[in-house]
């Protein structure tokens, strides 16, 4: 079972890498980097059950975490062009 | 089956125009080469990979983007020459492992020798329990003190080439800085 699992997760992997490759619009491209994650620790997580290692599950859930993280950043980078605090007056930057 | 989706991923960064897309691509590369990372055991450097490589670095760029602009340019110049180059240093490298021993062989020399005596001797020697932080604090002392010496004078430098800005108590640029450092440590 863990094997058929591990099968469709590559197979969505490739669909995934394959949005990111054509996908006309950016936002089809941030969203498919964000599958990817999500695909890369759903990998790991089944290939720890695989292996015998369920400790694998851990570092799975640190993945999401980072990959939660990185995608709010990416988004927030694309809607106000920095990190930091706004230049003058709004708090929209404090999102 | 992870390596061949690198290579996909390579030659798409390799291929496209689209900058952006270029970004996107190699925060899917890092990701790849973490979970290969994972599943050869090495969890620490597979979540420096994926922090940094899929993280910041992709944010760094992104930055960059936001300076300059969103299309590569085409160029037109031959090709051949620095591609001879590239395949003669790629055979040499291949050629220069060939002589390794496999991949987790019971007969390699650091599993004949090292191994045993650090499993054995470290914690008399050095007094701590881990043998890992033995290793990495102790008998690999000096190298992690040049690292530590290399990743100083990046950070150095960042400052220099940052810090004299116009408004140089913003707290972007403060925050700006360390994320570099941390990519010149991968």
């Amino acid at each position: 079972m863990f094997i058929a699992a591990t099968i469709a997760i590559i197979i969505a992997m490739v669909l995934a890498l394959m949005r990111a490759l054509l996908g006309p619009t950016i936002y089809d491209r941030v969203l498919a980097v964000n599958l990817f994650g999500t695909k890369a620790l759903l990998l790991i997580a089944v290939m720890g059950f695989l292996t015998d290692r369920p400790e694998f599950l851990d570092i799975a859930l640190v993945y999401a975490l980072i990959n939660f993280i990185a995608t709010i950043a990416i988004m927030k980078f694309f809607r106000f062009a920095h990190l930091g605090h706004p230049h003058q007056g709004d708090n929209l930057g404090d999102l | 089956m992870i390596l061949f989706l690198m290579a996909i991923a390579a030659f798409g960064i390799i291929k496209l125009r689209n900058l952006f897309a270029v970004v996107m691509l190699s925060g899917i590369f890092s990701l790849l080469a973490a979970s290969l990372y994972v599943h050869l055991t090495a969890v620490d450097v597979a979540f420096t990979e994926a922090s940094v490589g899929a993280g910041i670095s992709t944010l760094l760029m992104l930055a960059t983007l936001a300076i300059t602009g969103e299309y590569e340019k085409k160029h037109t110049t031959n090709n051949l020459f620095p591609l001879l180059i590239v395949v003669v240093t790629g055979a040499a490298l291949i050629y220069g492992t060939l002589d390794m021993p496999l991949y987790g062989a019971a007969n390699a020399p650091a599993n004949l020798h090292l191994i045993p005596r650090f499993i054995e001797q470290s914690g008399t020697e050095i007094g701590i329990p881990n043998i890992v932080t033995s290793v990495l604090a102790s008998y690999r002392g000096y190298d992690t003190l040049g690292e530590t010496v290399v990743i100083f004078t990046a950070a150095i430098g960042v400052l220099v080439l940052l810090g004299r800005g116009r408004n140089r108590w913003r707290p972007g640029i403060s925050a700006d800085a360390p994320s570099k450092d941390e990519e010149n440590e991968v």
